[in-house]
């Protein structure tokens, strides 16, 4: 069953068109980013879902329900992290959650071992008691996620979740989500920095001025953009371009010197060594993953170029 | 189309939140300085003033809030100054700091409606005032106790009661007021300034305005001829009630003295048969600044239902 589901969703601020006719399915259990530029219509899709801004025309339905209609049965069964997550800098972290509890009507007791629960799972149990206003930025996103949690939520909507995060504290995170998913959560992210969510993106869908231009799964998109799921890197001798053309599945070659750039739609690493060995020397060769970067790059090239 | 489940789901939630931040906020404890200092000065000089003439006035606690001796202001006159202030102070960040902190979205995005954020930010500014004008009111009452030596009466404490509720319908208008602001202007600082102004306006401006707007609206006021230049005063007096000020000086005025009959011009014909200087019974009283509670009641409620209006369509998103 899908979890979300918009059928013609548009937002319009007067003239101006932030989200236009967007279908969009989100199934049970999987990771989706939403991804694209800022100002691409990201925020206000998410805001429509949770009914906190009301669309123009279409609808959407979050498990089962209408954002509209009954925003607070979404509100209760989803949580949401917003981009640029603020807490009242003045109360420590736990007074911060113990104000959601009270929002979400939990008995205190219940409360009380779910702060617990969710602080200690994100590792801010030992900070407690400390103003919000001395975290870090990462560890109010922390807090942030912890929020999300404490709601025991079917369905988790971050927006921007790593933006503004260290390297470091960013593959943390993303692996805070991972942890999600395991537990069965639906998770809707959005993000502008595709190379840091691919990784955990079970399907993505791009956005570009307020339309979504593609969705699949990472590979399926390389696929149909670049003309290959597999870009293999080989550094042989010069002059191989053609005989690596004319294997079987290879779509392009991007020779420069020495070194190759073989995109195919499947693993031809055997074959690409045997050919560069038989006729000169082997000094590398690696697989790499085709980059959401490259292939949004290329698509809206294509765009621009069609256009 | 029709949104299901209550808007005043997690109202109690917001108002006790907001109450201990208020409370427990140093904003409040600077204003409660202030007022305590002020109030205390205007009620020792009372208390000096009246302990010459205890026994002789039938309303002593009436007096004691209300007698002025310079240059301090009476305790009441120190009310009508601040509480418009403490209202502002209280609520001009209370939507725009949301949105500064960041945090509008993630509450919102809690299992509540807009409403009961907005209306448990305003009851919660109206219990804060509430508590500090009853602690005030209950010190000035002691601190009269302490130096008069005489209970207060039964009927004093019902008036007092009376003009604990107006001051609390007018904290009521700055603070929807302030509220309006703080959901129509962005950045807080813009907001408080904005509510100052307003109530610089209505203290210091308005009734100069008034007697002017009297006289362009009714030019012909003759000097020789008594109607017209009651028509003249009573328009003035018409304009002035615009004022939540006015109104609000009105109905201290008939609460705290029971000796006023009426709040406009009254024809020398009207009084015939009447005793000058009785008290009126305090249902007499309370009738006469009726219309004056219920404008100011009124006002705070257009000012709330305005702020609540626009906060409705607003976006969340900063």
């Amino acid at each position: 069953m899908a979890v979300i589901q918009t059928r013609g969703l548009t937002k319009r601020y007067g003239r101006v068109v932030a989200v236009e006719d967007l279908n969009l399915e989100v199934e049970e259990g999987e990771v989706f980013g939403l991804l694209g530029p800022n100002g691409s219509g990201k925020t206000t899709t998410i805001l429509m879902l949770l009914g906190l801004t009301e669309p123009t025309s279409g609808e959407a339905r979050v498990l089962g329900l209408d954002p509209m209609r009954e925003p607070l049965k979404v509100k209760a069964r989803v949580g949401y992290l917003p981009d640029q997550v603020g807490f009242y800098g003045e109360l420590s972290a736990w007074e911060n959650l113990r104000y959601t509890t009270r929002l979400l009507g939990l008995p205190e007791a219940e409360a009380k071992a779910r702060i617990e629960e969710v602080l200690k799972r994100m590792g801010l149990w030992e900070v407690k008691d400390r103003k919000v206003a001395a975290f870090s930025r990462g560890m109010r996103q922390r807090l942030g996620l912890a929020e999300v949690l404490l709601k025991r939520p079917k369905v988790a909507i971050l927006d921007e979740p790593t933006l503004g995060l260290d390297p470091e504290a960013a593959r943390e995170f993303l692996e805070l989500i991972k942890g999600l998913k395991r537990e069965g959560i639906t998770v809707l992210l959005s993000s502008h920095l595709l190379h840091q969510v691919q990784e955990i993106c079970d399907r993505v869908g791009l956005f570009h001025k307020g339309r979504l231009a593609l969705v699949g799964t990472v590979e399926a998109l390389a696929q149909q953009v670049l003309g290959g799921g597999y870009e293999i890197l080989v550094e042989a001798s010069p002059g191989l371009e053609e005989a690596f053309q004319a294997l079987e599945g290879v779509g392009r070659v991007e020779a420069e010197g020495g070194r190759y750039r073989v995109l195919a739609s499947r693993d031809l690493r055997p074959e690409l060594a045997r050919i560069a060995v038989e006729r000169g020397s082997l000094l590398g060769l690696s697989l790499r993953k085709p980059s959401l970067d490259e292939v949004y790059a290329r698509y809206f090239q294509e765009v621009a170029h069609a256009a | 189309m029709r949104r299901e489940g209550s808007p005043w789901t997690g109202l109690w939630a917001v108002f006790f939140k907001e109450m201990a931040d208020h409370l427990s906020g140093l904003r409040m404890r600077i204003l409660e300085a202030l007022i305590l200092l002020s109030a205390l000065a205007a009620v020792y000089t009372g208390t000096q003033t009246l302990r010459q003439t205890v026994g002789e006035d039938p309303y002593l606690y009436l007096k004691l809030l209300t007698t002025a001796q310079d240059p301090l202001p009476s305790f009441v006159g120190f009310l009508s100054f601040f509480v418009p202030l403490a209202a502002i102070a209280l609520a001009f960040d209370a939507v725009n700091g949301e949105y500064a902190r960041g945090t509008l979205s993630r509450v919102l995005s809690q299992p509540i409606y807009r409403d009961a954020l907005l209306f448990g930010k305003f009851l919660a500014g109206l219990g804060t005032l509430t508590v500090l004008l009853l602690a005030l009111f209950l010190l000035v009452v002691g601190l009269g106790l302490f130096t008069l030596g005489v209970p207060p009466e039964a009927e004093e404490m019902a008036r007092a009661f009376f003009f604990l509720l107006a001051t609390l319908a007018y904290a009521g208008v700055w603070l929807a007021l302030a509220l309006l602001f703080s959901v129509l202007f962005r950045q807080p600082a813009t907001a408080a300034l904005a509510a100052i102004g307003v109530w610089l306006f209505f203290a210091v401006f308005f009734p100069i305005l008034t007697d002017l707007a009297a006289s362009a609206l009714l030019l012909q006021a003759d000097p020789f001829d008594p109607e017209s230049q009651l028509r003249q005063a009573n328009l003035a007096l018409w304009v002035s009630r615009l004022s939540p000020n006015t109104l609000y000086a009105e109905s201290l005025t008939a609460l705290l003295n029971p000796a006023v009959r009426s709040l406009g011009p009254i024809l020398i014909t009207q009084l015939e048969g009447a005793v000058l200087g009785t008290p009126l019974p305090l249902s007499q009283s309370v009738l006469l600044v009726w219309p004056q509670l219920t404008g100011l009641f009124a006002l705070a409620v257009l000012l709330f239902t305005l702020g609540y209006v626009v906060f409705q369509r607003q976006e969340v998103r900063a």
